[in-house]
Formats: C-alpha cells, structure tokens, sequence
C-alpha cells in the first residue's frame, strides 16, 4: 500500500524581479500537520516530487499561535495565516502563493511595512506626558473596555489589505487595518486628544472615502475584528470632522 | 565623553521597547534592530497577565509578599536585591501601561481587575483578556512608533545580530549585525549595547517560544566572552498542546480562573470525559497540595502531571495527556475572561474547550537563565547590557507566572538609563575600535559556510538536537543521561563542520540565517546540560531523582559559565546568592508556606 502523503505546489520567486515558477511536493502525512509544518518538512527535504533538488522556501512566521501576524500568505487562493491553517481541513494539491498587493521578497515573504508607515500617518498612539510615574489611568467602564479590546487584537497580518478591491500600490487606500486603529485611539479618553489630526489624515486620496464598502475585510480577518463597525463609525468622525472645518476655517 | 550617548537594543520585545522607549525620553539616540518586524516579536505570546500588588481586591496584599512570593517561587536561586526592586516597580508600571492604553480588563467601577496565578494565594494578575503579552507588547511599539516619527529611533527591522564589536581592551564599541534580505554584513558604532533578545526554546526544538527565540545572541556573545548564568534552570511549563510545529501554550489563567486538572482513575478508560462522572476523576493536585490546589507553581504542577502519566501509569487513553478542565464553568465568563486562549485550543485541535475537557501535557516554555548581569543590567564585559528573557536575574530556580512580562520591561527600565549612563562616561575607543577586525571575522564565517559541500542538512541537526535535549534536560534529570546529551551535543558539532547549504544564494535566504543560529544553539546546549550535570541536587524547575533535595549548603549558589576558548566548551564558576532579605527556608506548597 502505499503510504499516505500531501502534495504541495508552491509559486517561487527568487528575488523581486525574478520569474515566478511552480515548484511541486509530496512529503509524508501526519495528523495534525498545519502549513508551517509542511514548508519545515520541506526545509529538512529540499526535493521537488520529480526528485529535483532544489532550496528551502522561504515565509515569514514566527509564534504559529496566529498572534504575531507573520505568516499570511495565499493557501488554495484564501489570504489566511499558514500556521492555523490545518491539512486535514484543506484541499489537495495544497496551492501556496504570496500574497498578491504587496512586494514579493522572496517566494512567499513579501514586504508589507506599508501597513506599519499608515499607522505613523494616523498617530496610532496614546500621547502620554512621559513614562514616569503619573499615578493610575482615567477609569475606564467594562462596557467600553469590551468594546475597544477587540479592535486592539489586530495583528498586523494584512489579510484585510490583500482581499480589498480598492486596495492597491496606485489608490494608496489605507485599509481597514488602519481605520480600526484611528476608531480604537479616537475612543481612548486620552487617545482622543489627537482625534483631529488622526481625522485629517483620513481625509483626501488614499483615506476613508476611498473604501467600497466591499466588506471582503470582514469576512478575511482571521482575529474577527469588527471592521465593519469601525469603518462606519470613523466615517462618520470623518465626515462631521469636515463639517467642523468648513464652520472654523 | 559623548554627550548624548549613542544606544543600540537588540530585539524589539517588551524588554527591548522598554529600554528604547527610556533612552528616546532621556534625549539619548537608540538604533533598533530586531530580525522580525518589532510589532511580530514573541512577547505577543504571552497570555495571561502581569503582576503588581495593587491590592485593589482588599486582600492586603503587599509589595513585599509579592516579593517573597517570588523569592520562594524561584527556591531562593534569585538574587534578592533586584527581584525586591522589581516587585517595588510593578504598581507604578501597571499604571503606566494602563495610562498608554492597554485595555485591561475592568472591575464594575472602572478599576483595574485582579486574577490569580500560581504560586500565589493573592489575586496579582492583572490582565487584558488573554492576550497580555499582545496588548503591552502592542502599547510599548506604539510609544516606539511615536518617537521613531519625531526621529528619535532608528529601526533596523530585518537585521539579525552576530557578534559584539570589542576594541583591544574589551570593551563593547558596537555591533555586527547581517541584513536578512541582502544578506550584506555591517557593523554598527555605539557607546553601549542591550541584548534583549528573550529565551532559547529552539534548542529544544519543540517548545512554547517563537521560531526566533534560539538563543543565537547569547550564545554568540557568550562565545566572546560574556558569562552565561543558571543555563540549567528551564522552565518546562505543565500545560501545552501538543503540534507537529510547536507546542502551543495553555495559559495559567486557564486555571487561575477555576480550570482543573485530573486523569480517570481507572487506566485506559475508553470513555469520553465528559461521560465520566466526578468520583471516577482523579483531581491530583487538587489531592496533593489541597492549599493552592490547580495553583502549584509550574515547576511543582510539571513533575505531577509527569508522575501521574509515566509512574502510574494514567495519562489519557494511554497517551502522554491529561484533562484540563473548564466546562464547570459558564460559557459567558469563559468568553469575557479567556477568549483569546479558547480560541487557540479550538482552532489548532478543533474541539470547543468550553463543551469537552483540554488535552494538554508539560512543554518546554521559558529560560530562566541568561546572560550574567550586575545591579544596572550590565554583563561582564563592559558595554554589553542585556534585559529580559535573555538575562538571568529575577526568576530564581523557577518563574512564577505573569511575572515574566514584569521582569522584561522593569529590566529594560533599568538598562535603558543605566546604559545612556555609563555611555556618558565613556573614553573615545582606541582605533576603529575593532570594527575592521570583527567584519572580517564575520565574513570569514559567512565565506566558510557558503563553501561548505558537506552531506549534514541543518534542519535534521537541530532536530536531533531538539530530541537530546528535551529528552534528557527537561522536566527529570540524571547524571548518566546529562553526559551522554553532552556527548551527543559534541557529535553534532562535528557533523556541523560537514554542513550542506542546498541554498547558497544571497538573497532573503533564510536557511542560511538558521544555519548560523545552530552553530550557536549547540554551543549553548552544552552549557545547559553540564550546568545541570554539574548541580547535585534539585531546586525549581532543576530535579534530579537522585537527588531530590535542595542542598543549601553546596549549591545555594549561582552557576557561571564561560566560554573556554582552549577546549571550545564552557568553564564553569559558582557565585553566591544574595539573600539578605529573606532567610532560605523550605518550599513546600503541600502546606502553607
């Protein structure tokens, strides 16, 4: 009989501007295996399934808890992180890409720092005074506290990004990513004091009104933030914020 | 001599953050680097909570019974003096991480909310949801973020470190650091370093930690000269899930919220958990250490599960497993209070842990040993700091929970300022300050591997690597099999020189990054396994059957160890610890202390 195995294609890149190829896999199966396991296997046996020799792929990953953000990459077509991504729920060949609106670096490893420069542009910070010791916080009600915590479980993994139609190098859209945080600081008693300025930087080409309302991001976002929600609800900031400015300028 | 001095953190964790956030404050310049993107750091890990005696639950709980909770915890191996200073700290940090946002859970009248943890009999914990470690991690990078945009950080995300740049009289001038993209070698002038680079799971090959916590700076500044202390003491924490990648934490707070850990009583029992009614369930701990009951440190809860699974023979179905139980309590405190853990059991095993009892067993989890450092942070050789994980002083023999997110931004408080000042004072370097020297060094080591066309695939070394040493450095220990991991570590050293690069490119190539980082790890593995050779006695996290009592006497000492560049191997010296605050007296949780 023979043995069980996964078969695996992987579209590889050797660097940005070199030619995408198919490589093929077939390593053995064992239960319980998620993506990451499959890309280690192939590390410790870098040979294509016509007994090609060829080079360990490279990903980014990291925890493989699915907390730190790293490993998103395109598995059967789906933006999602390899790490909770389970074999024995997907389909055969398993089909890895990078993700498609970014930089490829190198196979699957892409360049996604434009997410972390959109949170410089809308100062996604709480300004303190300074880190000594200033005594408690402003107290904060349970009922906010659980409605702000799950906007600051975004990982940073840029799924939303990827599966947005108005997301591109030539719209500049910011993405829900980035809306969710200005809603998550906007919201904090002291985070507010930046509200403004985080407002006017969802203003103009590249902000807020470029979103669709597509929705793509909610259904994409593997920690179930309520993009939704904090699109809505930081539009209509925007929107007052410029009724504001045409009565104070 | 420099007026502003000039810093560089590596690892951009919660102890690296810290220490940046205090010199960017203090007008200092701090170049970051980190191999990940800072935000990805494996502090996001971290998941049940940080503690301060804030006393907010009426409880009288004291800053100085935290500490003695900590000094016992760690069977006394920790130095006093700075653990005490840490637990002095933490209300005044919880306030501030609480002042920048992190979202806390909340009592009804908006104060902070208090859970308890192991090792403790106070509710200590503070807490956002479970996912801690995320949110101060994410509190910290947005703080970092908001000086990198006003020009007072610059970040090296992407950089891996190498080596200490050392000038002729051994002082730290700077550091050699590999782009991981370009693959191009550099070294980076600065009046003082601080290694934050957290703990060395990898070396066990499965454990808790992220993919980059090898342990690879340590080890290589170790290798130059730096002192590596208590390597023995590792933390094997009692409940993980077991993964084909890695094993995946189950928090504390799982039963620090009411979670209860028992086997059938009868081996082999076929039935589902849940059809197994109460007198047919064996609470174990529950049993042992009626007291704290679920809440035994880890150490104490590790050797339990261990005995009841390998001596008498009641793991799950015959499987190295035992239950860990929330399905007692109700499905809405579970969600409000535990979400984030739940939702890892549910997505990576696929049962829902509210309805069926968790499968979980003991893994390798923290370091509590690292590098050697002094009052103010400092290693051994002057200039080198280093904060957090990756340094050895506030856990003692074994860390008690929620105490390790403390440690790490309380250590880079310290580093931070103490590290601006010692740059103040600096004489101007000799010379290039050994920057020419170390390049070449560092090069010569890339060209060597790159021309290596041995048969040896770095992947299967460091799983052999990751066998020997969980089987024979974990949670039981005995002399025979210490030596004989030793020499087996010694074997795969030889095999290295043998290496086979099947990518030999010089772009992005990450094999070739993991293959300097065995070469490291290796190093570092004899050192933890001849440190627990060499201790005869059990303490913490460290127990050998053969000895299973702490020995004051001989071995309330800290183990040092050195490189030796005669044998290529460690050399190891003893040092006192610092007791002066609270006499050691025996740890037992079975009664009260």
């Amino acid at each position: 009989m023979a043995e069980r195995t996964i078969k695996v294609e992987i579209k590889r890149q050797h660097d940005p501007d070199g030619n995408a190829v198919v490589e093929k896999f077939e390593i053995p199966y064992r239960p319980n295996m998620n993506v990451i396991s499959v890309l280690m296997e192939i590390a410790a046996r870098p040979v294509t399934v016509d007994g090609k020799e060829t080079t360990p792929v490279t990903y980014e990953s990291n925890c493989l808890e699915e907390i730190c953000g790293s490993c998103s990459m395109l598995i059967n077509g789906r933006a999602r992180m390899a790490c909770s991504a389970l074999v024995d729920n997907l389909e055969q060949p398993l089909r890895l890409e990078p993700l498609s609106k970014f930089p490829v670096v190198r196979d699957l490893q892409v360049d996604r720092s434009v997410l972390f420069e959109n949170l410089k542009r809308v100062q996604a910070w709480v300004p303190i005074d300074g880190s000594y010791d200033l005594g408690a916080g402003p107290r904060i009600t349970p009922q906010v506290q659980e409605e702000n915590y799950p906007l600051s479980n975004c990982i940073s993994c840029c799924c939303c990004m990827e599966v947005c139609p108005q997301f591109n190098v030539a719209t500049g859209f910011v993405g829900a990513a980035t809306i969710a945080q200005v809603k998550l600081f906007n919201d904090h008693p002291t985070g507010k004091v930046l509200k403004e300025e985080r407002l006017h930087a969802m203003m103009g080409d590249g902000g807020i009104q470029d979103c669709a309302y597509a929705q793509n991001c909610v259904v994409a976002c593997p920690k179930e933030l309520p993009l939704a929600q904090a699109i809505s609800d930081v539009g209509r900031q925007v929107m007052l914020q410029a009724v504001k400015d045409i009565f104070t300028t | 001599m420099a007026s502003t001095p000039k810093i560089i953190v590596i690892g951009g964790g919660l102890a690296g953050l810290s220490a940046v956030m205090k010199i960017a404050e203090a007008g200092g310049k701090v170049d970051l680097f980190s191999i990940v993107p800072v935000k990805r750091s494996h502090s996001v890990c971290a998941q049940g909570g940080i503690n301060a005696a804030k006393n907010l639950k009426g409880e009288g709980d004291t800053t100085w019974q935290h500490f003695d909770d900590t000094v016992y915890g760690g069977d006394f191996l920790g130095n006093q003096t700075p653990i005490k200073g840490m637990c002095e700290a933490a209300p005044a940090i919880i306030d501030l991480l609480d002042r920048m946002g992190v979202p806390f859970n909340r009592t009804p009248e908006g104060l902070l909310d208090f859970r308890r943890f192991g090792g403790t009999l106070y509710h200590r914990t503070a807490f956002a949801g479970a996912t801690t470690g995320q949110q101060l991690l994410y509190a910290l990078d947005e703080q970092v973020r908001r000086y990198e945009s006003e020009g007072k950080v610059q970040k090296y995300e992407g950089w891996e470190f190498l080596s200490a740049v050392l000038d002729s009289k051994g002082v730290c001038r700077g550091i050699c650091a590999m782009n991981l993209r370009t693959m191009e070698l550099r070294t980076f002038a600065a009046d003082a370093i601080i290694l934050a680079t957290g703990g060395n799971g990898a070396i066990f090959g499965k454990s808790t930690n992220s993919v980059v916590c090898t342990g690879s700076a340590q080890a290589a500044v170790y290798q130059q000269g730096v002192c590596y202390a208590n390597g023995e003491f590792i933390q094997v924490h009692p409940t993980c899930i077991p993964g084909e990648d890695k094993l995946r934490l189950m928090s504390e707070s799982a039963r620090g919220e009411g979670g209860r850990v028992w086997v059938p009583k009868t081996a082999g029992d076929k039935r589902e958990a849940n059809s197994i009614p109460a007198s047919e369930r064996w609470y174990f701990l529950e049993e042992w250490y009626p007291k704290y009951g679920n809440l035994v440190p880890r150490d104490v809860a590790t050797r339990a599960i261990h005995k009841v699974v390998y001596e008498h023979g009641l793991g799950i179905d015959g499987q190295p497993m035992v239950y860990l139980d929330l399905t007692h309590i109700d499905r809405a405190t579970l969600d409000r209070k535990l979400e984030g853990i739940l939702e890892i059991y549910e997505k990576f095993v696929g049962d829902d842990p509210r309805e069926v009892p968790m499968k979980i067993f003991p893994g390798m989890h923290y370091t509590m040993g690292g590098l050697w450092v002094d009052a103010d942070q400092m290693t051994n050789i002057p200039g080198i700091f280093a904060a957090g994980e990756a340094e050895y002083q506030y856990h003692g023999a074994n860390r008690l929970g929620a105490n390790s997110l403390l440690s790490c931004i309380y250590g880079g408080f310290v580093a931070g300022p103490k590290a601006m000042q010692y740059g103040k004072n600096l004489q101007a370097a000799e010379g290039d300050g050994g920057h020419t020297a170390e390049l070449k060094r560092q090069e010569e080591i890339n060209r060597r591997l790159l021309s290596s066309s041995g048969a040896e695939n770095p992947f299967k070394i460091w799983r052999e690597l990751g066998d020997v040493m969980t089987k024979n450095a974990t949670v039981i220990r005995y002399n025979k099999n210490l030596q004989a991991a030793d020499g087996q570590i010694q074997s795969l050293l030889e095999r290295y020189r043998n290496i086979n690069l099947s990518d030999k490119s010089m772009w992005a190539n990450t094999s070739f990054a993991f293959t300097r980082q065995l070469l490291n790890m290796l190093h570092l593995a004899r050192v933890i396994v001849q440190g627990a050779e060499r201790r005869d006695e059990s303490r913490g996290a460290h127990y050998k059957p053969d000895f299973p009592d702490r020995n004051d006497e001989k071995f309330l000492k800290t183990t040092k160890a050195f490189f030796a560049t005669d044998t290529n191997g460690p050399r190891f010296e003893y040092e006192a610890v610092d007791t002066q605050f609270i006499p050691p007296r025996p740890r037992r949780y079975d009664a009260v202390k």
